[in-house]
């Protein structure tokens, strides 16, 4: 069990938006949300998912909606908790603990303001172990939990709660209902018990971020190379340095579709790499040839500072370093990929783990 | 008619007095002083002992720090109450939650949240608590606090609760000084509202600094000359409207070299490095005035969103020093010998290698100055020369080509004492211009501004057709800068900028307009 303090929330908001691979928006506005709660409540718990009896209750805590709203609308902090407390409600038991549902943006903090509100702790533990762009896209949908019921509130005091036949209509009809909320609503879904969650889950997602954070502020503190002791921290591996050379948007069939191109500086001089993004970053080719792509992780970084930038600000003219870490295992089984794999996302590439692409064989 | 411009640099204050033809006759330079202020007048009156009638300067420009350097140094600050309308919204996030303690406790005066606040749609929220706005204006000011920061959520989309509070606490109050947060910043309501606070607090450490200028201008006989304050933009506005806006001048520096490039070589798009002392600022002159940051900048370790020319930032430049290890040129910079140049440069005589005394050796710098001895620099130091010199300029290429927005080259302007000593091609420039005067291109650019407004709106073409909201923008635009002191019959709107906001329905788009107009007769 750690406690979660100021610091923690602060190295957790930088490894949180690395683990969300240019997606989920800028994590100020959940992170200085998560210290105001602690600054009130007090340190949370944050605990790991051994530490959760079986037949206890698990409500994972999330926000929908578009971060162009949410840096405006700052919300009341009570809309997730409303949201949690008529779940609980619904389900006529009391919740044991929350978690997040995703890392990156406002989604890796809020777990941490309803668990502050309803006195729980947190579980080190998420759906996605990254950012995806849809509800449905998280590893409960694999082990066959239900998004519903799912309650949902907004800041004015407005609540409700969806049943739906599957996980892919929940996400249809909570994006219509957001929108009416004004851009933002604030949800509690894929409740479960302490056994089912345990399998569902994937586990650690939380304190590698923090972890993440905690090593990228400690390289600094000393002095030494900040991409060694994050490749370290992760297990990722360096897959290109250059400049940003061109950045174009598009608006196919109603997602933002981007490429950017990278010219190698360094030991890639003479290299091209293209990577595609959407929300996030999801394929990376080097001279041509795939090299990473989702559920893989790809964080394009500032080459200087290694913060992560968001697929809406990349540009020309950025030094950048790209890494790509290792996904969940869980999202490397034919289920795993077709729920969140390059195919979904429309690109015509076969997923191959990035330990084999880069590894060596 | 004669205009003056005067800059603040972090080591030289400049004025220079130029004809109604942007014609630069004299031109001054003293050291900048600690308190700012006995700098400029210093540089006023040496500027005009030059021969200047000053019965004939009909405009004073000044470019000046005493905000910013207020804001850093936590001194001199207003107390504000801050009004926050937004309930139900908005309360997870209390104001000023992350400012520094020491400005926070410096600015603080009372920290409200009331209902009221609109959607993206300009919907309302809530209703505005028109009572509570009224408790809390007889609360503030009873506890002596007169400057007040409202920001209410949405108002670049609709400002009316913001307008209808004003109302109510100049009713109340009615000495109070407020400051609405839709006429300072754009979109992200923290960052709008941490602007709002700020211009709030330096209000009278602006004031001051104009009623000493104001003062001096009297004693110095400037008999017709009005005074002007630069903005970040690039533009100016009347000395008695900068009361109301102060926090638009504190970073009008880096602005008004990218305008003197611009009057001094009369090329309209560019990119134009400004070398002096201790950094050198790359920024981008787009239409004939800078191009703004479209990210948020921290003043004073507070994140803020008002308007801020985009700027690369360098510690490379005359002054820097060359530092070598194990008989290897490691860097140049950031370290600077700033103003002790002349004391402490190789070429002088002192001891500290600075990229001005490799720029001599090399002969690619020629300063007139009799007590300069290249072969000094050459003898001692002449196998790392070429080395330092290439690092130099290096630095100053990669900032050119961070800041540019595309690999197509671009015209490059060099401004800025230091900028003597970079050679005459670079690479990702099509083509480098050095105009005459350079280093005088800030006080220039000041010297030579026009007045200017902006207005910075979001709107829903679903639900005002886009011309009407184009229209609506320009006029307000138009409107400001009269406010601000333009002749209304020469105003024109300069920029037209139509910014989507992502994930949003109904079309949802910020609109930013520029207007600038001549100085009113």
């Amino acid at each position: 069990m750690l406690k979660v303090n100021k610091q923690v929330i602060e190295d957790l908001a930088v490894g949180a938006a690395i683990l969300g691979t240019g997606g989920g928006g800028d994590p100020y506005i959940g992170k200085l949300m998560a210290i105001q709660t602690i600054e009130k409540k007090g340190p949370i718990e944050l605990l790991s998912p051994y530490e959760i009896p079986d037949d206890e209750l698990i409500i994972p805590s999330a926000a929908m909606g578009t971060p162009t709203v949410l840096i405006e609308k700052i919300p009341s902090g009570l809309e997730a908790i409303k949201a949690f407390e008529l779940l609980e409600r619904y389900l006529n038991k009391k919740a044991f603990a929350t978690c997040p549902a995703e890392a990156g943006g406002v989604n890796s903090t809020i777990p941490f303001v309803v668990a502050g509100a309803m006195n729980i702790p947190v579980v080190d533990a998420d759906g996605m172990g990254r950012a995806f762009p849809e509800l449905q896209m998280v590893s409960f949908t694999l082990h066959g939990i239900r998004a519903t019921p799912m309650a949902m509130a907004d800041e004015r005091g407005n609540s409700l709660v969806f049943d739906t036949i599957d996980n892919m209509w929940t996400e249809k009809i909570a994006r219509v209902v957001t929108i009416k909320m004004g851009g933002t609503a604030w949800i509690a879904l894929y409740s479960c018990l302490g056994r089912q969650f345990k399998d569902s889950a994937i586990w650690g997602t939380v304190s590698k971020a923090i972890q993440i954070g905690e090593t990228l502020r400690d390289a600094k503190a000393r002095g030494v190379n900040l991409l060694d002791a994050l490749l370290d921290c992760t297990s990722g591996y360096l897959i290109f340095r250059g400049k940003i050379t061109s950045v174009e948007r598009a608006n196919i069939g109603g997602f933002a579709r981007g490429e950017a191109k990278i010219e190698g500086l360094d030991e890639f001089k003479g290299k091209l790499m293209t990577i595609q993004f959407q929300n996030e970053n999801l394929v990376a080719e080097l001279d041509g040839n795939t090299i990473a792509c989702v559920p893989d992780l790809i964080c394009i970084l500032d080459s200087e500072t290694m913060k992560p930038i968001t697929t809406e600000r990349l540009r020309y003219g950025y030094r950048v370093t790209v890494v790509a870490l290792p996904c969940s295992e869980k999202w490397r089984t034919d289920e795993g990929l077709k729920l969140v794999g390059p195919k979904y996302f429309g690109y015509d590439v076969e997923y191959r783990p990035i330990e084999k692409m880069v590894g060596g064989n | 008619m004669l205009r003056m411009g005067v800059d603040i640099g972090s080591t030289h204050t400049d004025a220079v007095i130029v004809d109604e033809k942007a014609t630069l006759l004299y031109a001054a330079k003293t050291v900048t002083t600690k308190d700012v202020t006995s700098g400029v007048l210093s540089a006023m009156e040496k500027v005009i002992a030059q021969g200047a009638d000053p019965t004939e300067i009909g405009a004073v420009m000044l470019g000046t720090t005493h905000g910013l350097n207020a804001i850093i140094e936590r001194k001199r600050l207003a107390r504000v109450a801050v009004l926050r309308i937004g309930l139900p919204a908005s309360a997870a996030i209390e104001p000023m939650l992350d400012w520094p303690a020491d400005l926070k406790s410096a600015v603080d005066g009372g920290v409200y949240i009331i209902s009221g606040g609109h959607e993206y749609t300009g919907e309302p929220i809530a209703e505005l608590d028109e009572n509570r706005v009224r408790q809390v204006a007889k609360e503030a000011a009873a506890k002596g606090v007169r400057y007040f920061a409202v920001t209410s959520i949405f108002s670049p989309v609709n400002a009316e609760h913001e307008r209808r509070a004003k109302e109510i606490v100049i009713e109340v109050v009615p000495d109070a000084v407020v400051t609405l947060s839709h006429e300072i910043g754009t979109l992200g309501l923290l960052e709008r509202e941490n602007s709002t606070i700020l211009n709030c607090s330096i209000m009278p450490v602006i004031a001051k600094a104009i009623e000493s200028v104001s003062d001096a201008m009297n004693n110095m006989g400037l008999e017709r000359a009005q005074l002007y304050l630069t903005q970040n933009d690039g533009t100016v506005m009347y000395s008695a409207h900068a009361q109301k806006y102060p926090i638009f001048t504190v970073a009008t520096g880096a602005s008004n070299a990218i305008r003197g490039a611009y009057v001094l070589t009369g090329i309209k798009d560019a990119v134009v490095a400004d070398m002096g002392g201790t950094t050198t600022n790359v920024g981008v002159l787009t239409k004939g005035f800078p191009r703004e940051s479209s990210q948020e900048v921290e003043v004073g370790g507070v994140r803020t969103n008002f308007r801020m020319p985009d700027i690369i930032s360098i510690g490379c430049a005359g002054g820097s020093i060359v530092k070598i290890v194990n008989n290897k040129v490691v860097d140049v910079g950031p370290e600077s010998v700033g103003y002790r140049l002349t004391e402490l440069g190789i070429a002088w005589g002192g001891e500290v290698l600075t990229a001005t005394d490799v720029a001599l050796a090399l002969n690619t710098m020629r300063i007139d100055d009799t007590a300069i001895n290249r072969e000094l620099v050459d003898k001692k130091y002449g196998k790392y020369l070429h080395e330092a010199y290439r690092l130099v300029v290096q630095k100053v290429e990669d900032a050119i080509d961070k800041i540019k927005t595309s690999a197509e080259p671009v015209p490059v302007v060099l401004v800025g004492g230091g900028s003597l000593m970079l050679p005459k091609k670079l690479a990702g420039a099509s083509s480098v211009y050095r105009p005459e005067a350079a280093q005088y291109a800030n006080a220039i650019g000041a010297a030579t501004a026009f007045v200017g407004g902006i207005v910075d709106k979001a709107y829903s073409y679903e639900h005002i057709d886009r011309n009407s909201a184009l229209a609506d923008a320009g006029a307000e635009a138009k409107n400001r800068a009269v406010l601000a002191g333009a002749d209304p019959s020469t105003v024109e709107i300069v920029d037209v900028e139509e910014i989507a906001m992502p994930y949003l329905p109904g079309n949802a788009v910020r609109v930013r307009v520029k207007a600038v107009g001549k100085l009113r007769g």
